[in-house]
Formats: C-alpha cells, structure tokens, sequence
C-alpha cells in the first residue's frame, strides 16, 4: 500500500520531522503511533503529496509521490486532525459538495454523500447546519467526507482526538469496519498508543521521525505477554529472589511486572511467594500494552 | 444534540448493515472539478445552498441594483420617451457603492471562509489544484459582480425597445455596456478576493474591501473635480487611474469612445493604451499575489 525508503523531512537546517524513514504499510489497518511532534502528520502531508520530502523516496498504492500526487489525492482519503468544517452548510450539502471535488458527477455525489453519511452514523442530524454538531458528529462528517469518493485508502490523523469514550469506542469500531467489511485499507494515526492495538492488523511506531518498530499487532503485543505480581508484603525481596532467578522485574507502584511468561515462571513465583511468606494477592496474566512499547523502545 | 446518532444517542454506537458498495463510475478531471467548484462559489456568491440568512444581503444589493433599471424603465416605456436617461456603460458607475458593497459582503464569504474554517485543507488533500481553487474562485465572483451589473442593463434595454427606441444603437449600447461590465467584474472580483484572502477575518475582510474601493474612488473623484476646475483635463484623466471604476470607464472609452462616465476620460492618445495597460497589471498582480497566497496554505 505505502513505501517509504530512507524518507527523511527536514524544516531549514535545525529540525528534523523525519528522519531515515524506511517502511512499508501494508493493506489492512495500520496504525501509525508516536507521541505529538513524532512526524506523523509530516508523513501523511508527504504521501498525500502535499509535502516535498527532503530526501529519500515515498510510493502510495504505486504512484511516486513526488511526481503523481493528484493520481494519489484521487484514490486516497484524508481526514485532517484539525477542525475544518464550515459551520454553515448542512452535513450533506458538504459532503456532496466534496465528493464532486474528488471527481464524481452530481448523480453520484449525492447517493454516495447519502450512503457514507448513514455509514459513518449520521442520520437526520444530517440536513442541519455542521455548526451546532457535537465532536463526535464533527468527527463523523469529516471521516464521511474522506470515504464519500470510495478511496483505495484513507489516511485518518488522530481521528479520535476530542472524543469521549463512547464515542471514542464507536470511532474505532468504524475504523475496525471500514478495513474490514468495507475493503478499504486504513492508516489511523493516534498519539494514544492503547486503543490502536484493539482494531490495528500492523502498526508503526515513529518517535522523533524515526522509526522504532513496525510489526503485525499479535506479534508486537504476544511477544511482550507479562504477568502483574501482587504482595501484601515484602514485595522488594520478591522482587530480588526472582530477579536472582533470570526474570525480569519491573515494580509499577506497589505492583511488579514481570517477564517473560512461562509455566517456570509461574512455579517460580509461588515458590517465591510462599517461601517468603509474602502473601499473595494478584497474579495476573496480561499483556503489554502499546504504550509500555513505545515507552521501551524511546528509552 | 439530537435523540437519534451521535455519541449517546441510541443507534449511534450500531453496526447498520447497509452493506457497503464501491464506486465502479466515472470520475471527473481536474476541468470538470474547476468548473463545479466554480458553479457551487457562484450560487453561493448569491447565498444560494447556503442559509436563509446569508441569501439576505446578496439578494437584496441585487434588488437595490435592478430596482432604479425598473423605474427607468417603466417610465420610458409609459412616457414613449425617445432617450434613456442614462447611457448604459454609466449604470453600474453611478450605482458602484452597491457594487462595491455586494463585493466587500460576498468576497470574504467566498475565500475568507475556506480559510478560516480550514475548509482548504479537504480541498487541497483531494484532486484540486491550488491554480484551479484560483481560477474557480475567480470566475465565480467575477461572474457575481457581472450578473450584478448586466441585469440592469437588460432592464433598461427592455424599456428602450418597450418605447420604441430604435434597435440598433441600443443594442450597441447594451453590447458596450456588457463588455464594460465583464471588465470591471473581472477587476473587482481580482481587487476583493485578493484583499480578501489575505483577511482571514471576515469582518476585516469585508471593512478592507470597502474602504479600498470607497476611498480610492472619493479621492479619484476629488482629485479629478480639483484638476478640472484648475483647468487640468488631463490631469483630471490621469486622476481616473486611482479608481478601478473610473479606471475600467477609461478602457472602455479608449475601446469605443464615447462621453466619460466619469469627471474625465483618459487624456490624449497615450491614455487609453495607458488604462488599458493599468487593468491588464492589476488583474495580473492580483492573480500573481492570489497564487502566491495559496501556495503558502499548508494543509493541516
């Protein structure tokens, strides 16, 4: 779908927003996580075509970037981040108004504008003015303006900002739907690394415009399996007898992670925990969550 | 909020099972994608697909336009009279505060909003180029402030011809007014857009195109009432370039004669080509300065 090779964006001569870029995305969801500033909007402006990169190469569903952006811009999607909707015109005259942007006859415009409103959710609201909308119907209407011309793929940058969590659980799950049932690849961008996990099929991991990792989700999140160990007592020579033992400790507040996980680890731990007589009051199978990776992989 | 969608409202969270259907049809050109962006600014230049609100103003300068046209016109077809009034190319000049006002109240509406709003980043991510939003947006205005100042021509060509003027030199008063109408739609619509994209706030937007045209055209008919009365026809010509109506009045006079709209018409053989020249520089530079203003526009 995407590939980028040694793609590196430089702002005059102090700040790099992408550094050495070498990745490919592959169709399906993709997430695409790093914390603000980690070149993510830099990246999609570059695929979009919209951005010259300083140096190295970008292809989008083929097209080079540099020399066919408009070919790209008419078989992609976009939803900005940022707010950019006019208050004064109803959610269909907009979305209508857009589809024929993207090239489509009227006829066309308007039954796709009146489908992709009722797929993103947006039902009678749809006829009143997009000024009094709620975030979530705002963040509707601009996901529904990226799908209304049927893209091969939509680029969403951080389509869940100002959401709640209902709101922010619908999103996803349309997001999951859109790369599923709708056969449209999907690159979502999130600073909030968690919730990606749960309906991403890869993700990349950017920080400092430089990749950290780019892996299939089950992959990234199974190698990473932990269990979460609660004392009532002595929780430090736990820590120190398992430690001694080749495990891998980390105390979080009063809990202790630990890894790797196997069924050693598990006798381990209640041998520990009964020989020191410490008390046991959780064991708990988990896994890591994206953000513990990202927080691994920028230390 | 509304009881059905949205987040909390009942079925917003449902999976609908309207099965998705790709799209297998055309898709239209850049050409074809100018021309719609071009006919949507054009209805909304007139408040049309937008709120009742917003149809007020235009609506009712395009009333306030027509509405002297109708009165000649009745009275000269009810009087039989053998002259009009007024000379074609002079209708829009006598009436350019409501041009001038309808300009100042619809550029900001066309550009400022897309700006303002960030509407310009899905037009930017999509096919559009940024020459093509330019030249829509042109088109579309300048096709505003023309329907604006031809209408009323219509009008008053229909009155002559109600009371039985003679065809022909009627006709090449309505043609020359036209072309003087094109003309002048075309400099305004440079003049307010360019002010206008460079103000993102609609209210400053409105006030800088106002003030522009106003003042340029008390000072450019200050100027030319001193000049006259010291005795400097030339002078007072010259003084015309200050004012984009006067300014247009001038190629026109130059392209097929007749009287001034104006205290004076450009002086000398040097003038016309010189009015000419000045239009022609600043619908140019005004382009130039608009490109240059949405190159600059990151999408965001």
């Amino acid at each position: 779908m995407i590939t980028t090779g040694a793609l590196t964006k430089r702002y005059g001569e102090r700040v790099t927003a992408l550094s050495d870029l070498t990745v490919d995305f592959p169709a399906g969801v993709t997430g695409l996580v790093g914390a603000n500033g980690a070149g993510k909007s830099t990246l999609i402006k570059i695929l979009l075509g919209l951005l010259p990169a300083t140096s190295g190469t970008a292809s989008v569903l083929d097209l080079d970037v540099r020399t066919e952006g408009r070919a790209i811009r008419e078989l992609v999607g976009y939803m900005p981040e940022h707010d950019c909707l006019p208050p004064d015109v109803t959610a269909t005259e907009l979305v209508v108004h857009l589809a024929k942007m993207s090239g489509l006859p009227t006829t066309a415009a308007r039954e796709r504008a009146a489908d992709t409103l009722r797929h993103v959710g947006l039902y009678e609201e749809r006829y009143r003015a997009v000024g009094g909308y709620s975030t979530g119907m705002r963040q509707r209407v601009k996901l529904a303006q990226a799908l209304v011309h049927d893209p091969r793929l939509v680029l969403l940058d951080e389509p869940t900002n100002g959401l709640d969590p209902a709101g922010r659980d619908d999103m996803l799950a349309l997001i999951r739907r859109i790369g599923t049932a709708f056969g449209i690849s999907v690159v979502v961008t999130s600073h909030l690394m968690g919730e990606l996990e749960r309906v991403c099929d890869h993700v990349v991991v950017i920080d400092g415009g430089r990749l950290m990792r780019s892996a299939a989700t089950a992959e990234m999140t199974g190698r990473t399996e932990q269990l979460t160990l609660e004392v009532s007592e002595r929780s430090d020579e736990v820590a120190a007898r398992l430690v001694a033992a080749g495990v891998s400790v980390r105390p979080v507040g009063s809990l202790l992670e630990l890894a790797p996980v196997s069924d050693e680890t598990y006798d381990l731990v209640r041998d520990v925990v009964a020989d020191l007589d410490a008390g046991l009051v959780r064991l708990a199978r988990g896994r890591h969550h994206m953000l513990d990776l990202f927080r691994d992989g920028a230390s | 909020m509304s009881s059905t969608g949205g987040p909390g409202g009942p079925p917003a969270g449902a999976i609908h099972d309207i099965g998705y259907r790709h799209y297998a049809g055309p898709r239209l050109g850049l050409g074809a994608i100018r021309q719609s962006l071009a006919v949507h600014s054009l209805r909304g230049n007139f408040g049309l697909g937008r709120t009742a609100r917003s149809k007020v103003m235009p609506g009712l300068l395009l009333v306030i336009m027509m509405l002297p046209a109708l009165v000649i016109a009745a009275i000269v077809a009810l009087t039989d009279a053998d002259k009009l009034p007024v000379r074609y190319p002079a209708y829009a000049i006598n009436l350019q505060v409501v041009v001038t006002v309808f300009l100042a109240a619809q550029s900001p509406q066309s550009v400022s909003r897309d700006l303002r709003f960030n509407v310009i980043s899905l037009y930017f991510s999509r096919p559009l180029t940024r020459r093509a939003y330019v030249d829509a947006k042109l088109a579309a205005m300048s096709g505003a402030v023309f329907v604006l100042t031809a209408l009323p021509l219509l009008l008053l060509f229909g009155g002559a011809m109600l009371a039985g003027m003679p065809l022909w030199s009627n006709l090449r008063g309505l043609g020359v007014g036209l072309v003087g109408a094109a003309v002048l739609a075309v400099v305004l619509a440079s003049i307010g857009l360019t002010v206008a994209a460079f103000t993102p706030r609609r209210g400053i937007g409105v006030a800088a195109i106002v003030a522009a045209l106003l003042i340029l055209a008390a000072v450019a008919g200050i100027v030319q009432g001193i000049a006259r009365d010291q005795g400097s026809r030339a002078g007072a010509g010259w003084a015309g370039l200050m004012s984009p109506y006067s300014l247009v009045d001038g190629v026109r006079i130059w392209l097929f004669g007749g009287p001034s709209a104006t205290v004076a018409g450009p002086p000398g053989h040097a003038g016309g080509p010189v009015f000419a020249l000045v239009t022609l520089a600043l619908v140019a530079g005004c382009y130039a300065l608009l490109l240059v203003r949405y190159r600059r526009v990151t999408v965001s």
